[in-house]
This record gives C-alpha cells, structure tokens and sequence, in this order.
C-alpha cells in the first residue's frame, strides 16, 4: 500500500506559512523533531475534496536552498529527499506574501525548479491592498508556469481552492524536470523574480503604511525601550494577578480531591503514598499551570504580532555589548518559559560561538519551572501590599528576580566572550515584518501543544519524582517523639548536602528539596510540600504550605534560597539538551559547574547580607 | 544627477537611495549570502528607517518592500547615490 501523499509547505520567514498550515490542517497536528537534529518538525492530516487522505508538513521558513542555518538546512533537504526521517514531498505548497513579492519569488522561483508539483499561494492579499498594492494572479500564474491562488490565511480564504489544485497535482504522475536545478545563480534569480513582481502588478498607490506607523512609536529612540519595559513589566504583573483566580480554583480542586480519596482509604501506606505523595506534589505543581499558560500566552501573541523580532532589535546594541546578538533575545526571551526550547531556539543564531554564548546563559532566564518556586516563597514571607499606584510589593520582588536573572546572564555572557568562548559574532540581520492582529486559533493551538508538554511533564518526572521521594520521606517510620524528617532515608542523605549549603543559609528541608529538583525544579516545590506535609500530623488543622514555611524559614534563608534558585543549574532536561545542541559533554558541564558556582555564592552573599541587617 | 556614493550607515533617516556596490568582500560567507537574502544589489533602492536606541544601531532599513535590520558595520560594506532632482 502506498502511503498517504505528502505535500510540503515551504516558503519565506513571515509568508504566513504557519497561519495557512493551521487554516488547513486545524488541530490535527504533531509536533515532533526530526531525529538527530532538534529542529521541529510539524505535520497535520486533512482531506482532500474527494475525501482522500493527505498530510502536510509546515517546514522552517527559509530565504533558499542555500542554507545559512539548520533549520534552513532541513527545509532544503527534505525537498531533496535527503531527509531522515521524512520521505520526498509528492507536491510542494509555496506560500508568498503578496506585498513582498519581489523577495518572496526568487526562493519561489528555485523551490519550482525542484520539478516537483507545485501550486502557489498568493498569501496576504488583503494586506496587500491595505497597503495600496493590487497583484494579477493569472499573470502571476502565466509567468511561473504553476497554479497560482490568492489566499487570506487568516480568513481561511482560498483554502477550497488550495485543496482542489493540490488534488489534481496529486492525479497527476510525478513528471521529472530537466529544468537547472537548485544552482541558478541568486542574483540572477532576484533579478529574475523582481521583473515577473513588477509585471504582476496591477495597480499601486502610495499609502501610509501601519506599520511604518506603528514602528515610528515602537522603535523610537526613547519611546521604543519605554514601550518594551512596559510590555515586559506587565507581562509579569499580569502572570502574578491574572492567575490567582484559576489558581485557587485549581488548589481547591486538588484539596478536596486528595481529601475525598483520604477519606475512602483506609489509614495504610498506600493512602499516605496518594495524599501525602501524589496530591501534595503533584497538586503543588499543577496550581501553576495557569501562570505558566498566561506567559505562554504573552510570548506567543508578541511573536505572532510581529513585535517579537522589535524587541529583538532594540535589544541588539545592548545584546551586542554583552557578546550576544540580539537575535539572542528571542531564545533567551523563550527560556523565560523553559529553557529547553530557549535553547533550542538557538539553531536560529548563526555564529556558532554567539550560539555557544547564548545556550550556556539560557539557564539564568527565570523559567516558569522556578516560578512555583518563587511564588510559594514570595507569598510566605513577602507581605501583599502595594508600594505604589498598582504596583504590588510581591510583584516588585518577583520582578527584581527577574531583572538579577538577565543582568547575571548578561554578566555571564561577557566573561565567557573574553575567556572560554572567544572570536566570532557580531551577526544581526532579521527581518522586521508587518505588524498584524493576532489570530485567536493560531495563538490557541501554540498554547495547547506548550500546556501539553507541561501536564505531560508534571505528569511523568514529576510524579515519579514526588512518589520516590515520598518514599524515602516516609521510610524508615518515625518512632514516638521523633520527627519524621529527621529519621527517614531522604533526612539523612539531606544531612549531607545540609553540611555543604548549612554556610550560606540553608536548613534541612532545603537541602531535602535540592536533590529531587534537578529534576524538574518545580518539584523543589512538590517536594517541600511533601516533607512538610509528613510532618503535619501534629499540627493543629491543615495549613497551607505557605502559613508552613513562613512559620519555619528565616526571612534571610528565604532570600539566599530565592537568590539560589536564580543560578543553580536545577534541571536534568536543560543539561541534557545542552549536551544535544553541542553535541558534547564537555559543554554541559562546564555549564553546571558555574552555574553552582555563582549560585553558591551569590546565595551566600545573600544570607551574610541579610544577616548583618537583622534578618536572620 | 545622483549624488556622491556614501557608505549605506552615513545616509540620513528617511532619505531614499539605490545602492551603487556592495563591497561583498569586506562581509562574511553567511553575511553576504543573507543580505543577498534580503534583496540587496546594485540598483535597489533602499531607506533607513530607523535606528536602534542604544548606540544607534543597528539600523532598520527598507529594501525593495522589506524592512531588514542589520548593523553598522554590516551597512557600510553597501555604498548608495542619494536621486537628486
């Protein structure tokens, strides 16, 4: 049996690729990797007009087939069948943006002279007139010698028609081409698509562009930066506020769940392992999906409005004089939701040592993992009130932890430019794209495959972590008027590690939630929560694990535990894809060794500090 | 008439352009294959639009129907002759 056509989409940055592949495939879509390389690979089923199946593949926009970085390269390979991991296309699907087609078409024009078949999409036709440019899609057609369609992605206009000609091209036997091949030369070929763009024009009228509007604001000298720190200071504030309601909503629903199983059990081990282990630690995580998805949800709508790559470059000097580029910004931007994909963002900087530089930094972007953290801290020991005109003392606090996260990987950056990864860089050359609404479904199906891989998280490390460490938690038992974290296995390895951090601040429960946060550093969370809650029975009532820690933690040791948390390399996942993306382990660990390092110590400056001001 | 050829980074904001050379060799492999990317050739007309805050750079710069950012050093290997009326 043959298997199901594939069609490839291919096309420029900002074609509007994506938006078109998800108008056509909806949410039937895999997001995966091709296998050695990290670069994603995403592919969705639909149906062509006579029922059949058909799968497409979104591959990474690129420029042309000469590739300048490895996502470029993937997307020339699989058009060559060179891929692993993926078979040659059966027809290919080129999207251009109609109001940049003089750039689009030279690598239109080399993706026809693969000889596969091919049909065009006329991206964009409403933006456009918008701005005053009217194309002749059957001149278009005439001169490219393929179907042309004018498409609104968008607004799912011409997706039918798209459908149709894809499925006569599929009829069709696969007819090789003696054409020139992928080789033409590129000047020629610019030269070439500039003059088939200029004689599909129809109609131009010189209109104030939007977006050179917006970015006379966006980009000014002083308002630009205003703007950005704005924008990032309420993205924080809103990730802090916005999710308090689903919050506790969520934290009720787990109590009462965890309660109710309790209750049904009888008092053996087996019900400690569910409430004191499963609900505890598992429950303590979930509670932060929402702030998780709310930053997501920033990320994502600055990249789809375009204002992502702004950012980009009005970072870039600053980026520049730290040894990275600001193409930088954008991966180490991501790392502030998880630096896993932060880190794999990076294939799209081009210098392998701006590269290297920008990886080893990732780790000190405050990711949502060490938000749990962070909050369950803040919120025991920080007060909630407002310091001035809608600006909260816990958000300032959250904020500043930020902001030393960036200066210690700016900090960081510049050592290691002038010491172990020497030479290169200085390479910023993007793209500034239109500005446009963002699409609610587009945006929706980026934060449903990103909240899939957090609940998959918590629901596989996560939860064999807690339930390993409540087991070594609760075993051996406490005895009459001993304590339970005292005599358990778990105590008596965090007696080691105690003897190590005890100099800079921190107490036993700490060193007890150290270990099982390489994991995943959330669990730190999990994990507090399930000592402390081994501990409860003789406490009067449930109290939260906040009323908990502030009870326990001096205000100094909840400062060098934050400032700590800021640096230390607690996550087995960003080692590991560390080692991937520089293919070696001599970069990994390099990476944790600093990074302990300076944890170590900036914690410890903390404590001594605070110390010294009546704080411990 | 044109005007004098000035390195692409000395032209003043808002001011339209055609490129006179690119002097390809003072770029790197990479560099060159992007700007050619990006549409850059001889005889296309190009505008800074706007510069970075900090430094004033990098430059944003409209080429053909594209606005790229790239940085100084980068835009003075492009040399332009300013269309004088």
């Amino acid at each position: 049996m043959n298997p199901i056509p594939l069609v490839a989409v291919a096309g420029n940055p900002n074609a509007g690729k994506s938006a078109l592949f998800n108008a056509l495939t909806g949410a039937r879509q895999k997001v995966g990797n091709y296998p050695g390389v990290t670069v994603e690979r995403h592919v969705g089923k639909t149906s062509l007009p006579d029922g059949s199946p058909v799968e497409l593949v979104d591959l990474p926009g690129a420029y042309g087939l000469d590739p300048t970085s490895p996502d470029e390269e993937v997307t020339r390979d699989v058009l060559l069948g060179k891929q692993k991991g993926e078979r040659l296309p059966n027809a290919l699907l080129i999207v251009v943006d109609a109001s940049n087609l003089d750039n689009h078409l030279r690598f239109a024009l080399q993706l026809i002279d693969l000889g596969l078949p091919t049909v065009v999409a006329l991206n964009m036709v409403d933006l456009a007139k918008r701005d005053g440019l009217e194309l002749d899609a059957a001149r278009l057609q005439e001169e490219l010698g393929v179907p042309v369609v004018e498409t609104v992605a968008v607004r799912k206009r011409g997706m039918i028609e798209i459908m149709e000609q894809l499925q006569l091209l599929l009829l069709q036997p696969r007819k090789v081409r003696a054409g020139e091949g992928p080789s033409g030369d590129l000047l020629h070929l610019q030269r070439r698509a500039r003059e088939i763009a200029m004689g599909a024009i129809v109609r131009e009228t010189q209109v104030r562009r939007i977006t050179h509007q917006l970015d006379g604001l966006l980009l000014h000298p002083i308002g630009g930066p205003l703007i950005l720190a704005a924008i990032l200071f309420l993205m924080f504030q809103a990730v802090f506020s916005w999710s308090a309601v689903p919050a506790d909503a969520l934290e009720a629903v787990t109590l009462q769940l965890g309660q109710a199983i309790g209750d049904a059990l009888p008092d053996n081990w087996l019900r400690s392992m569910i409430v004191d282990g499963i609900f505890a630690g598992v429950g303590a995580v979930i509670v932060f999906l929402p702030q998780i998805l709310i930053l997501f949800l920033f990320i994502l709508v600055l990249e789809s409005t375009g204002y992502m790559v702004r950012a980009a470059f009005i970072m870039d000097r600053l980026m520049s004089s730290a040894g990275l580029s600001g193409r930088a910004f954008i991966p180490l931007l991501s790392s502030f939701a998880c630096a896993v994909p932060g880190i794999m963002a990076t294939r799209t900087i081009e210098d392998p040592k701006d590269r290297l530089t920008t990886i080893l930094v990732a780790p000190l972007m405050t990711c949502s993992a060490r938000l749990p953290v962070y909050t369950l801290v803040i919120a025991a020991f920080i007060p909630a009130i407002t310091v001035g005109p809608g600006i909260g003392l816990q958000g300032l606090v959250l904020f500043t932890l930020y902001i030393s996260g960036i200066a210690g990987a700016l900090l960081a950056s510049l050592v290691l430019r002038k010491t172990v990864v020497k030479g290169g860089g200085g390479h910023f050359m993007m793209e500034l794209p239109k500005y446009q609404l963002p699409r609610l479904s587009d945006v929706a199906i980026g934060l449903w495959q990103r909240a899939a891989i957090f609940l998959k998280r918590a629901g596989t490390i996560i939860l064999a972590t807690t339930i390993v460490l409540w087991a070594l938690a609760s075993f051996p038992q406490a005895g009459p008027g001993e304590k339970q974290s005292d005599v358990s296995i778990a105590g008596y390895i965090a007696d080691g590690i105690h003897t190590v951090v005890a100099p800079i601040g921190f107490n036993k429960d700490i060193s007890m939630a150290l270990l099982p946060a390489m994991a995943a550093r959330e669990v730190a969370v999990a994990a507090i929560g399930t000592v402390y809650s081994l501990d409860a029975e003789d406490e009067q009532g449930l109290q939260t694990l906040e009323q908990r820690l502030s009870g326990r933690w001096s205000l100094a040791t909840a400062l060098a535990f934050l400032a700590w948390f800021i640096f230390a390399p607690q996550c087995i996942s960003t080692i590991a894809v560390t080692r991937r993306e520089t293919n070696s382990w001599r970069w990994p660990m390099f990476m944790v060794g600093y990074l302990f390092v300076v944890a170590y110590i900036v914690a410890g400056a903390t404590y001594w500090t605070a110390v010294a001001f009546g704080l411990g | 008439m044109t005007g004098p050829i000035i390195p692409l980074d000395q032209l003043k904001l808002g001011t339209r352009a055609r490129i006179a050379a690119i002097d390809w060799s003072a770029l790197g492999e990479k560099e060159a294959s992007r700007l050619r990317h990006f549409g850059f050739d001889e005889g296309v007309s190009v505008e800074p639009l706007h510069l970075g805050p900090f430094g004033r750079d990098p430059l944003a710069i409209r080429v053909g129907r594209m606005t790229v950012a790239i940085r100084r050093s980068h835009a003075r290997a492009v040399k332009v002759t300013t269309e004088e009326a």
